[in-house]
């Protein structure tokens, strides 16, 4: 079953500018995507699209089958949650992790044991019961982000949307929050932006790359980094440094 | 002979060691990789070698720069050996450059600079000849559009190939770089990346590179020295470093982005 799609999707910011161009995307269940592309490629602006952030100049965007609207954007708030790239700004300063994790369930008018939720949620990220109190300045990079995924987890969506989300970690700690998406992809499907084709694919089987609006080629992730079709997609992989064997 | 050579050097705040013991040497043509991860004191290390340091940050030890010491000299000596001897481009360049200031009357103060510490007078058209003759040296394609743009004008691969271009204008025999293609497109980086690998083969320049990317250093430099809480804990060529690390830290770091690498399949 298809969870989100983008159907002829274009967007512009302003007239005679297109961030998208033609752009048609499907997110099945149980497969995680990864969008790849490299700055001004159009894919944060995609992932707004997907949010409902934004809304296409023409095309549709699709929820769970529906078609996005103001009927329909609630039900899509708790369908889909995002995360973002810098887990320094994306999280208030002034507020403790209880405060934050809870305020999705005030924003979706969710009738749910705050506490009971705020646990679960700092258990699926692996953080310890104390960090409810705490604040955000208490903690490293790793830890925030984490942070931020137990705020997305709080409203228990289908669909994860994740904007670089370790692209701002260093190495060591990149490596345990891969560990952590792959787990979460056991119960949720994960959409992963990122310039960063090995993230991707060491979490995604499935691959859209972008250029300059337009996506260039889609298919398995495997398949494409074996046998990428698109000029674009064999400059991008020529151009990865890679580890001396 | 060295170029550089670092003995015993530590940095401290107050009563907190922020770099500790760190010991190295460059001579011309050598290329060393300093990696780290966030807060192992690799920033610090490179911004201590050029006297750079911060107010309230203390080094202590011994740093050579062509023969001179850099560690307890006041700023007006170590100022003729920044930009002559030794270099430095930094990670953002949107950051390092003025964004008031055109990129040519940027460029013009370095290549002022060294005109006038050797004595020389720089008329109008020489001075707009070397701005021209540095961002060919860097592959600059139209040099006259991008004297005459502001920063934000130009793509970020241009604005890291004027800071580069800044850095080599006083014609430096040693170039520090400071991850300087984190801020950049895989593409771009590759770009910037053949580069310095060109410039510094071309014009005998020692090159330390300063990087959380393994991969990257591992393209570019000779011998990796791996920081980890503001110590060296390993010393070695790339090839030995990245087969068979020896210290724990180093093995942690590069299992990680072994794994990272694997996921991307066979090389190409």
């Amino acid at each position: 079953m298809s969870l989100l799609a983008l159907e002829q999707v274009h967007f512009g910011f302003s007239r005679g500018t297109k961030v998208l161009r033609d752009v048609s995307l499907s997110v099945t269940q149980g497969q995680n995507l990864g969008i790849v592309g490299e700055s001004g490629s159009g894919k944060s602006t995609l992932l707004r699209l997907l949010l409902g952030l934004a809304a296409p100049q023409t095309g549709r965007v699709l929820s769970a089958g529906q078609p996005l609207d103001r009927s329909t954007m609630q039900a899509h708030r708790r369908f889909v949650q995002p995360v973002f790239q810098d887990p320094y700004t994306s999280l208030d300063p002034r507020m403790t992790v209880r405060q934050i994790l809870t305020e999705p369930l005030r924003a979706l008018g969710l009738a749910a044991d705050p506490e009971a939720e705020v646990l679960r949620a700092l258990s699926a990220v692996r953080l310890l019961p104390e960090a409810a109190d705490r604040r955000p300045r208490d903690f490293s990079g790793g830890q925030r982000q984490r942070i931020a995924i137990a705020r997305a987890l709080i409203a228990r969506p289908k669909v994860l949307l994740a904007d670089e989300p370790v692209s701002a970690l260093d190495l060591s700690t990149r490596a345990s929050l891969i560990d952590l998406f792959a787990a979460l992809s056991q119960q949720l499907t994960l959409v992963l932006v990122s310039h960063d084709l090995a993230v991707i694919a060491a979490l995604c089987p499935s691959l859209v790359v972008m250029e300059q609006g337009r996506i260039v080629e889609t298919g398995p992730t495997r398949q494409i980094l074996d046998a990428p079709a698109h000029a674009y997609t064999r400059r991008l992989l020529a151009s990865l440094p890679r580890l001396p064997r | 002979m060295s170029l550089l050579s670092t003995l015993g050097l530590s940095i401290r705040a107050g009563t907190r060691c922020l770099v500790e013991d760190v010991h190295f040497s460059l001579a011309p043509g050598d290329r060393l990789g300093l990696v780290g991860e966030s807060g192992s004191g690799k920033s610090l290390t490179a911004l201590a070698l050029l006297g750079l340091l911060p107010p309230g940050l203390v080094a202590s030890g011994s740093v050579r720069l062509a023969g001179q010491q850099v560690i307890g000299r006041p700023d007006r000596q170590i100022a003729p050996v920044r930009g002559a001897v030794a270099a430095m481009v930094f990670q953002d360049p949107r950051a390092a450059l003025d964004p008031l200031m055109t990129l040519g009357a940027q460029l013009a103060v370095p290549i002022r600079r060294r005109a006038k510490a050797e004595g020389r007078r720089l008329s109008r058209h020489d001075l707009r000849d070397r701005k021209i003759a540095a961002l060919e040296r860097v592959a600059i394609d139209a040099p006259e559009r991008v004297l005459a743009a502001f920063p934000h004008q130009v793509s970020g691969g241009q604005r890291q190939r004027v800071a580069i271009a800044m850095a080599l204008a006083c014609r430096p025999q040693l170039l520090i770089a400071d991850e300087p293609t984190t801020a950049l497109d895989v593409s771009t980086q590759a770009e910037v990346l053949a580069l310095l690998d060109r410039l510094v083969r071309e014009e005998g320049l020692a090159l330390l590179f300063i990087s959380h990317d393994l991969p990257v250093v591992a393209g570019i430099a000779e011998r990796v020295a791996v920081m980890a809480a503001g110590r060296v804990v390993e010393t070695g060529p790339v090839a030995e470093i990245f087969s068979t690390p020896r210290a724990p830290y180093t093995q942690a770091l590069i299992a990680a982005a072994r794994r990272l690498d694997d996921a991307l399949g066979l090389r190409r």
